[in-house]
């Protein structure tokens, strides 16, 4: 006896209107009905915060949101993160230049969760980044790599670890390089 | 997780019917960071869920009122964590509530679901029963109000009835101030569930009020009302009997995974005498 309700959100910027069952949570129908397949299903149980979304302007483990509870919202989810033409946001970009990104699973949730903490505090010390991302678990342990690029977009941040930036961009490389000065860049 | 009817209702009494109605085949969604988890893995198996989110009744916002500080049954523990004056006045409170979970779970999970799972670990529960904090209560037969020590039966029980919903908790404002503090012991820093939970509250009368828990069925407050244990004066053997007479009730379970249960007693008194001479500090830079 599954019940279906119409909700109308926004997601991405983008309305939509459609039916969920009531029964579906959050995280079932962004990956399975709208085929946003970037937010991860992992431990179900608000854990490792692999499925971390933006609802309302705050982040929230969508795996324990039903969908029809986001009825009216606006959602935020990794694939909203770059621009319209697909240019990364510079937390996306410090990732790959820090080497933040290992196996890659738990990385959508890492970089929601990493926004929403520059949104609430753009320049956080490194127990504020430790604090803000405590929802969200790597099992590469990545974790020091994802602090310094959560560092690197901070508002007066310094750029942390030089050596392995370098490192980062000596062995991916002329692009990479150039991405590292990017990340300089923001530092200033 | 299997399939059930999704009720929004847009008032209490709206509320209240269907829960009467349905009994325990009802259940309440606020938060819903422990019901969706038990939905899923078929620990319960409700035929109705209710939402009370969109009940302009059960406002969010913390608000005074009469004397008291007014906790909606949708206040999120984020918001309460940052509240200025849950900081000030039941710093204890706020320092649990940014504990609980994660970033993300804080943003959804509510002080009156924390309360309702009666869980034996809440994390904001000493914290409550420190500060004979109230709980408000709607049903068939009208309001009431449950002094929070009253509401925990065991793990997972409460004395709420069928067809009840909490709708506020609600902190007195008219007592004297007390300096207190939260503490808590977990395996791991960052997102855990407590080993032991613990709040400390001293106020200027001399009167100590413990209240901890995960180290038992339900959480558990004690007094000290002979000035002794918050006079950092007196002599420590003095201090620590009464300590140790306020902690003799705890019962940690074999079963825990957790911790063992000697872990968790002697970190009872070690969290115990912390959050005491944190109570103590600050209700003196207060005065």
């Amino acid at each position: 006896m599954t019940q279906l309700i119409p909700i109308e959100v926004t997601v991405n910027a983008r309305p939509r209107s459609f039916e969920v069952a009531a029964h579906h949570t959050l995280l079932e129908v962004l990956r399975d009905d709208l085929a946003l397949t970037g937010t991860k299903e992992c431990c179900l149980v608000g854990e490792c915060g692999a499925c971390t979304v933006r609802l309302n302007d705050q982040i929230v483990d969508s795996c324990l949101v039903l969908a029809v509870e986001a009825d009216g919202g606006t959602i935020t989810t990794v694939e909203g993160l770059a621009g319209a033409d697909g240019q990364l946001a510079p937390i996306q970009q410090a990732f790959l230049d820090y080497g933040a990104t290992q196996c890659g699973f738990c990385i959508p949730g890492q970089l929601m969760a990493a926004d929403d903490l520059l949104r609430r505090l753009p320049s956080p010390t490194v127990e504020q980044i430790q604090e803000g991302l405590a929802g969200n678990l790597c099992r590469c342990a990545g974790y020091e790599q994802i602090t310094e690029a959560v560092q690197a977009v901070a508002e007066g941040g310094v750029a942390p670890s030089r050596t392995r930036a370098a490192d980062a961009a000596a062995s991916a490389g002329g692009a990479r390089a150039g991405a590292r000065t990017n990340a300089e860049g923001l530092d200033q | 997780m299997r399939a059930f009817s999704y009720q929004r209702p847009t008032a209490i009494a709206d509320a209240v019917a269907l829960l009467a109605e349905h009994g325990p085949d009802a259940r309440v969604i606020a938060g819903g960071t422990d019901l969706i988890i038990r939905l899923r893995d078929g620990s319960v198996r409700p035929s109705v869920v209710v939402d009370v989110k969109r009940i302009p009744e059960l406002d969010p916002a913390i608000r005074e009122v009469d004397g008291r500080l007014v906790i909606g049954a949708t206040t999120v523990m984020t918001d309460i964590a940052a509240d200025e004056r849950i900081r000030r006045r039941f710093t204890a409170l706020a320092e649990a509530a940014a504990v609980v979970g994660s970033v993300q779970i804080r943003n959804r999970a509510t002080l009156a679901g924390n309360l309702c799972n009666a869980s034996p670990a809440a994390d904001t529960a000493p914290s409550l029963l420190v500060y004979e904090a109230e709980v408000v209560v709607a049903g068939p037969d009208g309001m009431r109000r449950i002094p929070v020590d009253a509401l925990f039966v065991r793990s997972g029980v409460t004395t709420l009835r069928r067809g009840e919903l909490v709708t506020a908790i609600e902190l007195p404002l008219d007592r004297p101030p007390m300096g207190s503090a939260h503490q808590r012991r977990t395996r791991r820093r960052g997102h855990d569930l407590a080993s032991v939970t613990l709040a400390c509250g001293v106020d200027a009368s001399g009167v100590t009020r413990l209240a901890y828990g995960s180290v038992g069925p339900r959480p558990l407050l004690v007094t000290d009302a002979s000035g002794v244990l918050a006079d950092p004066a007196r002599p420590e053997a003095d201090r620590a009997a009464i300590l140790e007479r306020m902690l003799v009730d705890a019962s940690p379970s074999e079963r825990s995974m957790r911790a063992s249960p000697d872990y968790r007693l002697a970190m009872l008194r070690v969290l115990g005498w912390r959050a005491l001479a944190t109570a103590i500090r600050r209700l003196a830079a207060e005065e």
